[in-house]
Parts: C-alpha cells; sequence; structure tokens
C-alpha cells in the first residue's frame, strides 16, 4: 500500500504547488488566457418562463459600433443536436424557463457587447408557467433512477405496520430552499474555432476537461479528437461546473459564426441564477416508528422535490436514509415536479446535504421524543451491515467519529433539556448530527508516466483542481508510487490531450485518479525496473476493484455546533462547529482540512442564510445575486475545527484514502437547528434560520 | 450599460450647473450604488458629473460646537474620525454598521443619503416598480415582501431606505446643506427623504439639479447616551431588517430626553417620535419601554412576508433603551 514506500510524500501537510502563482496572480484562469484581439458574447435571457420566441430583432443592436454579430435561433437553428434541452441553445424558439439563452451578441468589448444585449428585442408567445413545489396544476413523478444512478424507490419490510405499531412516532416535514453554488470564479469560457479541418480550443472553468469535450463532441457532431478543452486552474465549482451547460454551447457557436477569432464569455452573477444549475428545493416527509429505548423499526422517507420540464435532475435526498440507521422496515421514495425553471444539477453533496438536514434534524426529534441523549441514539441505532446491500462495510466509524466528537466538544456539559442555558441576552444551546458519504471511485481514468532527462518524472492526466488541491495530492501520491520525492514529480492536469480522466465530482477525484496515478507507477516501475532511462513512459488505468462488490464504502462524519440565539431579535450566531470524520487514509492533511471545515462553513450558510427566492408570477429567483442571496461573511464564521479518524481502508482502494470534498458540508446544517431548538425550544424544519423564526 | 461622457468640474457650483443644464446627466459621487445601477440598466444617464473632488471633503468642528461635514468625507473617514468617535458615536456606529470596508472607503456622506432602495424588484428591469419606472405597478406589494417597508408605506411603492447612517444622523438633528441653481439651502434630514406616496420615483426632497454639499450636527446632547443597533440576516454585510438609533438623557428614574430613529421600516429613516413622547418624563421601567416602542409601531401596515419586523422593532428598541438606561439589569 502507498504511504508504506516510497518518500513520506503521502501524509504530508505540503504546501500548494500553484498557491504562489495563485496568489500572485500568475495562475491563469480560464478568462484570462491571452489572445490578441479576442471578442465577446454576451447572451439574452427569455423574460418569461414558458411560451416560444415569435421574432427577435437585432437590428438596433447590429446598429452599435463594435458589434460583430449576432445569434438568434433561425441563425444557428439545426446546428448543434436538439435531444439533450440544456445543449439545444438556440435550436427553436421554445422557452422552458426564464432565464433560458434566446439569442446573443458578439462585440469588440464585453462592455458593448452587454449594451448591445439590452437592445435585442424578443417577442414571445406567453404559455401558462407553474414554478413552485408542490405544483398546483402538474402531476408529481417517479423519475426512473435518482442522481448516482440508484433506484427511486426503496421499500424493506411492511413499514406502515411497523410504524403503527411503534410505541414513540415522529411524523415530520422538512423543507429545504434553492441553493445555489456560487463559485466565486463565474462560469467563462474562451473558444477558438478553426476551419479547415474544423477544429475547436476551449478554455474553460470546469471539474472535468475530458467531461466537456465529450459532451461538446456530441452535441456539435464533432469527433472528439478535433476538440481540445484546456482549464488548468479552477475557482471553485461545487458541482456546477460537473458538466459543460448551455453557455458552453452558446460561445462555441459563436466562435464557429466567427472562425480563427477568440470569443470570450463571463457569465454575470445573475445570468449564473439560471444557467448553471442549483440545489432544487425539497420537500421531505419523514416517519420513525421506535420503542421507547431508541429502537427504530420503521424508518420512511418521502422526498418531493423540484425538477425541470427542459431537463431531469433527481436530486437523491432519500438514499442517506437507506444504509444510515438500523430499521426492520423501511421505505424511500423520490417524486419529481417537472417545473418551467431552470435545470437544477450537483450542488456540494448533492442528496447527502438536504437528505441528511431532514434525516438527522428527525433523529433529533426522535431523541427527546425517546428522553435520549441524540449519540446515545444514534449508538443504538447503528446497523452492523449495509441495511440496503447486507454487505460488511469497509469500515464504518461513525460511533467513534460520535464519541471523539462529543469529548473533544464538551458535549456531557449541556443541559439536557431545551431553553436550559441562557447567557445575557442570548439563549445558547448544542447539537449534534452524524454525516455521511459514499466511497466513490469513478472508472475511466489514465495516468501517464514519462521519466524526462533531468531525473524527474512527468505524470499526467486529465484530471481537475477546482481549489480542492489536486496539483499537490496528485504530486504526493505519485512521489511515493515512484519513490521519489515530490521536487521530482511534474504534474500535468486540466488538459484534454493529457491521459483520459473522470470529473471531479462526488469527492471520487482522490481515488479515481489516485489510483491510476498509482496503477502508473507500478506498470513503470514494472516495465523499466530500478533504473530507468530517460524517456521510459507507461500508462495505466483506474484498477477496477472486486471488493467493491464485497463491501459498503462510506465516509462517514459527527457534527457539533454550538448557537447562541438572540433572545429579543432571534439573530443566530454559530460561535463554533467541530467535525469529526472518517474518511480513509488522508493524503494532505492542509488540503483535507481546508476542504473539511470550507464544506462546514458552506454548511454553516446553508443552515442560517441560502435561499433562492422565487416569485411565482414571474418565475425566477428574485434574489439572484451577492447581495440579496446571502451566504455566510466572515462575521458568521466562528470557531471551525475538522479533525478525523487515523485510519486506512483497506478496500476501497490502493491509497486506503477517500475525498474530502463533500462530507464536510453533510449534517452541518442539522447540528446547528438542533442547537438552535436546544437553545430555545423552537424548533425549525424548513432552512434556513433566520432571526425571523425565533422571535418569542 | 450605455454610453456616457464623463466630467470633474473643479467645484461644486460648477457640478450644478452641469447637472442642470443636462437632462441626461447625473451626479456621481462614490459610484457604490450608482455603478450597479449603470450595469443593470436601472439608470442610464448620458452624462456623469464627479463631484468628487468638487464638494468639501473635510469635518469641521463650527464655533457652536457641532461639526460641518463635508459631503465628499468618505463613510470610512467619517466613522474613524476623532471628533464623531467622541461627541457622535452613534454616527461612528451607524456607519460601520454599514456595507463592508471596501464600499464604505468610496461611499461619501452626500453619497449615502441619497443611495435607492435596494428592492429586489426596483433592481430587475425586466420587473414592473413604480419607483423605476412610474405607472408600472408595484412588484413587491404582493411579491418577496421580507424587506419590504411596514410604516408610510403607499399602495404605489413599499420600498425602504437602505441607509444605516441616516438612521444615526436623523437622531442628532443632522441639517442637510445643499447648492442648487438658485442658491444654497437648509434642509432638516427629517425632511429631506419623502414618503412614497403616489410618487415613489422621488426619494428625497431635492429638485433636479440640487447636490448636496455638506452635513452639518448641531453641538451634541450634554450626557447623552447612545446607541446603534442593526438587526439583519447576516452578521455582517447585510441591509438591516430593524435597526435602531437612540440618544436618551437620563436623570434619576426618569428619561429627560429621547431620541429614537428606526432603520429597515420605511421609505425614509424613521424618526419615532410617539416613542420619544411616550418615554420622555416618564419613570423608568422595562414595561414602560416596550410600551413606548410599541406606540410608534401601532400604526404599521405589513405585508404577508414582513410582519416580524413589528415585533423585531419593539423588541430591538426595547433592548437598546434597556441596555443605555439599565433598566431591569
Amino acid at each position: 500500500m502507498i504511504g508504506t514506500e516510497g518518500s513520506g510524500a503521502v501524509g504530508a501537510p505540503m504546501e500548494r504547488i500553484e498557491g504562489r502563482a495563485k496568489v500572485t496572480g500568475t495562475a491563469p484562469y480560464a478568462y484570462e488566457h491571452d489572445f490578441p484581439d479576442p471578442l465577446h458574447v454576451h447572451p439574452v435571457l427569455s423574460t418569461v418562463p414558458r411560451g416560444r420566441v415569435r421574432s427577435v430583432d437585432v437590428s438596433a443592436a447590429q446598429g452599435l459600433t463594435g458589434v460583430r454579430a449576432t445569434l438568434t435561433a433561425p441563425d444557428v437553428a439545426g446546428t448543434v443536436g436538439a435531444e439533450d434541452r440544456e445543449f439545444a441553445v438556440l435550436q427553436d424558439g421554445e422557452v422552458f424557463f426564464r432565464g433560458q439563452i434566446v439569442a446573443a451578441v458578439v462585440a469588440d468589448t464585453p462592455e458593448i457587447a452587454r449594451q448591445a444585449a439590452t437592445l435585442v428585442r424578443v417577442d414571445y408567445e406567453v404559455d401558462d408557467h407553474e414554478v413552485e413545489l408542490p405544483p398546483a396544476r402538474r402531476e408529481l413523478y417517479r423519475p426512473e433512477e435518482v442522481n448516482t444512478g440508484a433506484e427511486a424507490d426503496t421499500a424493506r419490510g411492511d413499514a406502515d405496520a411497523v410504524l403503527a405499531d411503534s410505541t414513540v412516532r415522529i411524523d415530520r416535514t422538512y423543507r429545504t430552499p434553492r441553493e445555489y453554488n456560487n463559485p466565486m470564479e463565474p462560469h467563462c469560457s474562451i473558444a477558438v474555432w478553426e476551419t479547415d479541418p474544423e477544429r475547436l480550443v476551449l478554455y474553460d472553468s470546469t471539474q472535468g476537461v475530458h467531461v466537456v469535450r465529450r459532451t461538446l463532441a456530441e452535441v456539435l457532431g464533432l469527433d472528439a479528437e478535433r476538440i481540445r478543452v484546456i482549464s488548468p486552474h479552477v475557482g471553485g465549482g461545487f458541482g456546477s461546473k460537473g458538466s459543460p451547460h448551455a453557455h458552453n454551447v452558446l460561445v462555441v457557436l459563436a466562435a464557429r459564426a466567427l472562425p480563427g477569432r477568440a470569443v470570450k464569455l463571463a457569465l454575470t452573477r445573475r445570468q449564473m441564477f439560471s444557467l448553471v444549475g442549483y440545489r432544487p428545493n425539497t420537500i421531505q416527509r419523514i416517519r420513525i416508528g421506535a420503542e421507547e429505548d431508541g429502537r427504530i423499526g420503521a424508518l420512511v422517507h418521502d422526498v418531493v422535490e423540484t425538477s425541470s420540464l427542459a431537463k431531469e435532475y433527481a436530486e437523491q435526498s432519500g438514499v442517506c436514509s437507506r444504509m444510515m440507521y438500523t430499521a426492520r422496515a423501511r421505505r424511500t421514495t423520490h417524486r419529481l415536479a417537472a417545473l418551467d425553471v431552470p435545470i437544477p444539477f450537483w450542488m456540494r453533496a448533492p442528496g447527502e446535504a438536504p437528505g441528511m438536514f431532514a434525516l438527522e434534524t428527525a433523529m433529533d426529534e426522535l431523541a427527546y421524543a425517546c428522553g435520549l441523549d441524540p449519540i446515545e441514539l444514534r449508538l443504538r441505532n447503528e446497523p452492523g451491515r449495509d441495511p440496503e446491500s447486507g454487505l460488511p462495510w469497509s469500515g464504518r466509524h461513525l460511533a467513534r467519529c460520535l464519541r471523539q466528537g462529543a469529548e473533544r466538544f464538551g458535549w456531557d456539559t449541556r443541559p439536557e433539556l431545551p431553553r436550559g442555558h441562557r447567557d445575557g441576552d442570548w439563549w445558547v444551546g448544542t447539537g449534534v448530527a452524524s454525516a455521511v458519504y459514499p466511497r466513490l471511485t469513478l472508472p475511466g481514468s489514465e495516468a501517464e508516466i514519462v521519466l524526462e532527462r533531468d531525473g524527474s518524472h512527468t505524470v499526467s492526466i486529465g484530471a481537475a483542481d477546482i481549489g480542492t488541491g489536486t496539483w499537490t495530492a496528485l504530486t504526493q501520491i505519485a512521489a511515493d508510487a515512484l519513490g521519489c520525492g515530490p521536487d521530482r514529480v511534474r504534474l500535468r492536469i486540466g488538459d484534454s490531450r493529457l491521459p483520459t480522466a473522470s470529473v471531479a465530482g462526488g469527492s471520487s477525484g482522490i481515488s479515481s485518479w489516485g489510483s491510476a496515478v498509482v496503477a502508473a507507477a507500478r506498470a513503470f516501475r514494472d516495465a523499466h525496473g530500478d533504473r530507468p532511462a530517460p524517456g521510459a513512459r507507461s500508462r495505466a488505468e483506474t484498477p477496477e476493484n472486486p471488493e467493491r462488490e464485497e463491501y459498503a464504502m462510506y465516509s462517514f462524519g459527527s457534527q457539533f455546533a454550538e448557537v447562541r440565539v438572540n433572545a429579543d431579535t432571534g439573530e443566530v450566531r454559530v460561535p463554533r462547529i467541530l467535525g469529526v470524520f472518517s474518511a480513509g487514509r488522508i493524503i494532505n492533511p492542509r488540503t483535507a482540512r481546508s476542504q473539511l471545515t470550507g464544506g462546514m462553513v458552506m454548511g454553516l450558510s446553508m443552515a442560517l442564510h441560502e435561499e433562492g427566492v422565487v416569485d411565482p408570477r414571474f418565475g425566477h429567483v428574485v434574489n439572484g445575486d451577492l447581495a440579496g442571496y446571502h451566504v455566510a461573511a466572515n462575521a458568521d464564521v466562528g470557531r471551525v475545527e475538522a479533525e478525523w479518524l487515523d485510519e486506512v481502508d483497506p478496500h476501497v482502494n490502493a491509497l486506503g484514502a477517500a475525498g474530502v470534498g463533500e462530507i464536510g458540508i453533510v449534517g452541518t446544517a442539522a447540528a446547528i437547528a438542533n442547537a438552535a431548538f436546544h437553545a430555545t425550544g423552537v424548533r425549525v424544519r424548513d432552512l434556513p434560520l433566520t432571526p425571523d423564526r425565533f422571535l418569542g | 450599460m450605455n454610453p456616457f461622457t464623463y466630467a470633474r468640474p473643479g467645484g461644486a457650483g460648477e457640478a450644478v450647473e452641469a447637472v442642470t443644464a443636462d437632462p441626461g446627466a447625473c451626479f456621481l459621487a462614490g459610484g457604490t450604488n450608482l455603478v450597479d445601477h449603470l450595469k443593470l440598466g436601472v439608470a442610464s444617464p448620458t452624462a456623469l458629473v464627479d463631484v468628487r473632488g468638487a464638494v468639501d471633503d473635510t469635518i469641521e468642528e463650527s464655533p457652536d460646537g457641532g461639526v460641518r461635514i463635508g459631503a465628499g468625507v468618505t463613510n470610512s473617514d467619517l466613522a474613524a474620525h476623532p471628533v464623531i468617535r467622541r461627541s457622535y458615536p452613534v454616527l461612528s456606529s451607524a456607519l460601520l454598521a454599514g456595507a463592508s470596508g471596501q464600499l464604505r472607503n468610496m461611499a461619501t456622506t452626500g453619497g449615502n443619503l441619497l443611495q435607492r432602495t435596494r428592492c429586489v424588484y426596483f433592481q430587475d428591469v425586466t420587473t414592473p416598480c413604480n419607483k423605476r419606472e412610474p405607472g408600472s405597478g408595484c412588484s413587491a406589494l404582493e411579491g418577496h415582501g421580507r424587506d419590504n417597508a411596514v410604516l408610510g408605506t403607499s399602495e404605489q411603492c413599499v420600498a425602504t431606505h437602505p441607509s444605516d447612517m441616516a438612521v444615526g444622523l436623523l437622531v442628532l438633528d443632522a441639517v442637510v446643506v445643499v447648492l442648487g441653481p438658485s442658491g444654497e439651502r437648509r434642509v432638516p434630514l427629517a425632511d429631506l427623504h419623502r414618503l412614497p406616496g403616489a410618487e415613489p420615483e422621488r426619494d428625497t426632497v431635492l429638485e433636479r439639479g440640487e447636490l448636496i454639499t455638506a452635513v452639518e450636527l448641531p453641538a451634541p446632547l450634554a450626557e447623552g447616551r447612545g446607541a446603534y443597533r442593526k438587526v439583519r440576516d447576516r452578521a455582517s454585510y447585510a441591509f438591516a431588517l430593524v435597526s435602531v438609533a437612540a440618544l436618551v438623557h437620563v436623570r434619576g428614574d426618569r428619561i429627560t430626553e429621547a431620541r429614537i430613529a428606526l432603520g429597515g421600516v420605511a421609505h425614509a429613516p424613521w424618526r419615532a417620535r410617539r416613542t420619544e413622547a411616550a418615554l420622555e418624563g416618564r419613570p423608568l421601567t422595562e414595561a414602560g419601554l416596550r410600551v413606548a416602542a410599541e406606540a410608534e409601531l401601532a400604526r404599521a401596515r405589513p405585508g404577508k412576508d414582513n410582519a416580524f419586523k413589528v415585533p423585531l422593532a419593539v423588541n430591538t428598541c426595547t433592548a437598546v433603551l434597556r441596555d443605555l438606561t439599565g433598566v431591569g439589569s
């Protein structure tokens, strides 16, 4: 196993390789690649939520000095595949949501393009629309599967009968609002289209250059070999850059209209609220039947959530209830409303983040109903094997996370009952929740290693660093796998010319790419021995892991929060949160801590602030900018601590490691809501926890 | 954003002339609000007359014991000024409760007073708004109303004034010095901002071409105790749900003078005269403070999303007065 050989790079808190370039402003982000005289495209977005474009008048826009082209459906219809409505940009006049691209302008400067876009007149035939959950006039439906490919519904045993026979019953409905990824770097692209032969080069802010290349190849009907996607640095994605979106097609259409010229696109923050995905709002009913000692007999988790009529997206909010706790009868369901809204997509821990808010708040309610400590309740419902698959765990260390967290946090000093601690004008409480995230490895990554003349190894894989630390962590893994120092490794990522890599999603990067790097290093050592000659070269793919069939593989965690609620104003403050995680071997404690605490801060933000407010009359999110859509400010974030168990998962991969990009956000909101209840006696089941919820 | 010309006149008179002469012109100071409006299409002037450099940016103590604040003084400089911190701490607190450090470095005293509502519909040119486009309708009345006003609203507009500074200045009885085409005049701050009525497009009583050149504060209330308390949806960098500026003078067990203003509740910074009247001369009790706070909010007419502002304003006002007077502690 890696880490026991080589230079001991794995496990060291190595500083970010690209850190200096980033803080000195020399690391190029997608928009910053230099081209002489680039053009700029600005989209025109629909102002109706449903209908058809009858006509587009671009004459005023075209009259503006500096405008080079306008793009409308009649101009470009038929040029891209229309099967996936997200990518069928300007292929017909159908409007599926407010904020859809209905035209665009290309100009010499971004300012001219933006001004010209305001001069485009669009005439619509308007249909009735429906954007709210639950819908008044539309049927809910069961998707074929949920995101990740899991079943929409599961059932084991007679949950209704067991519920009816239980002495303690919880039946509550929880709601989470639309939440937006809002990476600091907006979605940006530069496209250059060359003719004869046709070739596309795209500089993109993406979580996967090969995903973008594959998708655009399909959409454009172009051989993937003719497309190159470059993305060395990405200013955050949180899932929203895990796939290309409509703007990528638009910038390509613009470039194709002006071959040979670089065309730049940077979405505005407001445009991001309709074009690059979001976490759909959910309504989750949870029913738990338990005995007085807290042992759960039945668990039912019914999810109703938003999808888009333009393209289905089924957030897997209920899947956590399939494996978290023991129950002899269990049912989970997902129902979607296909609404006239922008297309939801991945946002950090899709499924687990909203699902565990509901389940872990319900568990807190059950603890009070049984008169049990919330930690003790969870310990009493620990399943010996995965309740869903029946498989043994590759390592289920939730109990250790809870116990270690309780000790570090000082859990045992809390008053048993809510509203039991007041400090001046503030009610004070503490709360706990569990966290979970699957240990995923995606297939299809390949790494190549070449020995250079100077004795260094070039390690190539088309992976992405979206701020997570990939540059550094893969360098460490390669160093140990090759038995050299990290300074002898030259990592290359973020270019589709490099060997194929899977998307930076599902916290799978370290496992998927890292395993490919380890396999390539083994192949290199096997093929070239101890004294390889310069130019020696080996490639290998992420190996298949037969143990995936034998073990249920999950990371776990415990989240603890202290919350203060002002007795006069209801203001909520979170002076400290602590997370203790089990995530296998930690490759780099520095970048791992940053990811975990970052996830926890995002969970705090989800708990207290984040809510895309939809106006049902107009159909759009009316607070779609960073003044109106609140994310946590520095002043909201108190002491945030993340620690982890000293652990190696012997089954998950050759590294014994799992990714930590997502688990930090899971459970944080529930821990905070549970702490707010403990402080005030007020149970909030709809996020976010704004001050008005606590006004006495 | 539309093309516009840009001028930097050398003096306030020249700036007033430039804007008066050109119906497409408007003043630019720190630009922290106007530049957003240019980008969003909320404002489309054809000429910007930059008054930085044209208006005074100094703070002078006046012979009567007050101060004169040049309209060009930035929010950061005003908040940090030793005289303000010593004699008018409620103003410092109010300033520091607003915006962010970067914005306060740019925003000016005059511009802060004239900033416009952050009502989401006002800022979104794809939705009707009487303030932006008179007669088009008010989207906020039946729309997202969490931030809407509860006092002094009209059927045409329920927007709030977003300034913290103005709420602090209101309890200091500030007077605004205005230069216009026909000369200089003084407008008590309490009279500067209008209620929306049937003309929500008019935020203030200023006429076209009039420029705020200074804000004058009378001598501070002797032995007064002041505080500014802002309640918002996050701990920093958010507009007030409700804010309270209070200045009280306590003798024995009675409040002899009270000046109280509310933010986040109306189209203008709101002087709570009824609360003041209910406090002055009465014995101090916590129940009495609450009754006094309620006296002002009795006239509140909240909408579907902002009923919480009424108890929030009462509670916050009571808490501020409780802390200032020591009642109940």
